[in-house]
């Protein structure tokens, strides 16, 4: 019998529907898969019993000829959406031991399609990272890695990792600066942030509300399609979801391409970037044209602004979102003689490094006689930002631009731990999109000489991800990346 | 916009953290560090920029102003660290 954990959801579903094994088979198969691959370190939660009791249901309505799009499909679920009765930590020591009372609308989307969930999925605490490594429950170790254990990029590491390495059909992601797209590109898979507005945020633990999207990490683009049909839509419990319709992603696979423009930014071309990289990045053009798109040179001039005002505004809503913990409500409590050293003892004792430091920075920027100099300047600047969009937007249909400037580096690298700046310089190519809430979506392009993945991101217009599905799907043809083994 | 130990201590106060003293000025380098680093923004031109503060422009929704959930009292309190008599328990905060 064929490996059950090869097979996409769209293979999946038609052999469910054939008959050609049980969704029991298919929850049994991937429970194995997440047993040899332990040492990833992906799961923080596993509910594989209750994924079997899903499944049985599925397996009936299948019988019965009936069933949800995600009929029988198990899924990973990032551990920053709330998930009814099973332990939701944000894997921050804070949570640990939080069982919401209730489902967060995306979560709730996927099991009303007829998903059942393996297993909560590691990421940074908080979503507030670009590695894995500020995860209470440890770095995830990307399955790429070879002699050295490799991060598997973040913040959604365990959703890249576990699709990666079989260990779910597909998962969420979260992504705030780059975190569905970055780790997508470091493990190997594909995974879209939609426009900001697509997916309800309710019960998404918060990071920086104006910038944080739920989206799919998954083994292919229409694998993406399949799963972001199911998660978006509007939510009266989410008042940033927009009120517009959803159409089917899927229908735009294998629409021609031709005569599509492909906008090429100039100011993505970094002093220094990777040969390998930037030959990848002609290669993907080169596919494109070929297929009848026209490569458009465009210029995106604050692109070189957009981290700074990214660190500004992320940590500022961070800092505003995180005052909830206090541990009055929820979370864990470490008293002190006064109400004020009760919330100091449990902050400092729940929140580790990255998190204080970013908590820290927005509070700076947000006290009295800085709001203006920082937080308003940057906010300032973050409409230029959309404002270079809108007008490259004139010139071309869709982007095409690296992921990320490097591949993945090692767990504990030096360099990044000594200086949180290099850490965040590796969302260079992914947070302007998110400044500007626009979809973009990540998809394996190669191998680099060391036989690690490399990420092409494919942006597009705001709630036009159906270009971005297009063209991500003609690419994925001609790049025919095998994915791992 | 450089800043010094005092102001490392308010922050890590306004934020409602600790800072041991031996760590005090290792922050307070890392922090000026970053401050040096996102300083940067000030070379952009963004006279008469109108600030972004949200991606889509449409106006919130409204709905009407009725209760719609409540009688939760079991399941809002069922995370809480102290508990009593149906209500959060807090350190005493009256004198």
């Amino acid at each position: 019998m064929t490996d059950l954990t090869k097979l996409t959801i769209a293979q999946a579903k038609k052999g469910l529907k054939n008959k050609d094994f049980s969704a029991v088979e298919l929850v049994d198969a991937y429970a194995a898969k997440m047993n040899e691959g332990r040492k990833y370190n992906a799961y923080v939660c596993e509910t594989v019993e209750q994924a079997r009791e899903l499944a049985k249901r599925s397996q009936a309505k299948i019988d019965a000829g009936e069933g949800g799009n995600l009929e029988g499909i198990p899924l990973g679920i990032k551990d920053l959406f709330c998930t009814k009765g099973i332990a939701t930590t944000a894997c921050s020591e804070f949570l640990k031991g939080f069982v919401p009372p209730y489902e967060s609308t995306v979560s709730a989307k996927l099991l009303a399609a007829g998903a059942s969930f393996l297993g909560k999925l590691n990421l940074d605490e908080f979503a507030m990272g670009g590695s894995n490594e500020t995860s209470a429950f440890g770095p995830v170790i990307n399955p790429w890695s070879k002699d050295v254990p490799l991060v598997a990029g973040g913040s959604s590491g365990g959703s890249a990792a576990a699709v990666a390495a079989g260990m779910c059909a597909a998962a969420t992601g979260t992504d705030t600066g780059g975190s569905i797209r970055q780790p997508s590109s470091y493990c190997g898979v594909t995974g879209i942030k939609p426009t900001y507005g697509r997916c309800s945020r309710y019960g998404i633990i918060a990071f920086a509300s104006s910038l944080d999207q739920a989206g799919p990490i998954a083994k292919d683009v229409r694998d993406c399609a399949i799963m972001l049909n199911s998660m978006a839509g509007y939510d009266a419990k989410d008042s940033t979801s927009v009120k517009i319709d959803v159409p089917d992603f899927e229908k735009f696979l294998g629409e021609d391409i031709k005569g599509m423009k492909i906008g090429i930014p100039k100011e993505y071309m970094v002093d220094g970037m990777d040969s390998e990289l930037s030959a990848y990045w002609n290669k993907a053009a080169e596919m494109l044209k070929s297929r009848g798109a026209e490569l458009v040179e465009i210029s995106l001039p604050h692109t070189k602004y957009a981290l700074a005002a990214y660190y500004i505004i992320a940590p500022a809503e961070a800092s505003a979102n995180l005052a909830r913990y206090d541990g009055l409500r929820y979370g864990n409590r470490v008293e002190g003689d006064t109400l004020d050293e009760m919330y100091i003892n449990s902050r400092t004792a729940g929140f580790g490094k990255e998190v204080k430091r970013r908590i820290m920075v927005g509070t700076y920027v947000l006290s009295a006689g800085y709001y203006d100099a920082y937080y308003v300047k940057a906010q300032k600047v973050r409409r230029l930002i959309r404002n270079d969009f809108m007008n490259a937007f004139e010139k071309c249909d869709v982007i095409l631009t690296p992921t990320a400037p490097v591949v993945a580096f090692p767990i504990g690298d030096k360099s990044m731990q000594e200086n949180p700046i290099t850490m965040w310089l590796n969302d260079i190519f992914t947070v302007s999109v998110s400044l500007a809430g626009l979809p973009a979506m990540s998809l394996p392009i190669g191998l680099n000489n060391g036989g690690l993945p490399l990420g092409m991101q494919i942006i597009g217009k705001a709630f036009d991800e159906a270009s971005v599905f297009k063209t991500a799907f003609a690419l994925e043809k001609d790049a025919n990346f095998k994915g791992m083994r | 916009m450089a800043i010094d130990k005092e102001t490392v201590k308010k922050v890590a106060f306004l934020s409602r953290l600790k800072i041991e003293e031996d760590k005090i000025e290792a922050t307070e380098r890392e922090f000026n560090k970053i401050l040096q680093w996102i300083e940067q923004l000030s070379e952009v031109n963004t006279d008469g920029v109108e600030p972004l503060v949200s991606v889509n422009d449409c106006s919130l929704q409204m709905r009407q102003d009725i209760v719609n959930d409540g009688n939760l009292a079991e399941q809002v309190l069922a995370n809480a660290p102290m508990k009593e008599y149906g209500y959060f328990g807090v350190p005493k905060v009256v004198e």
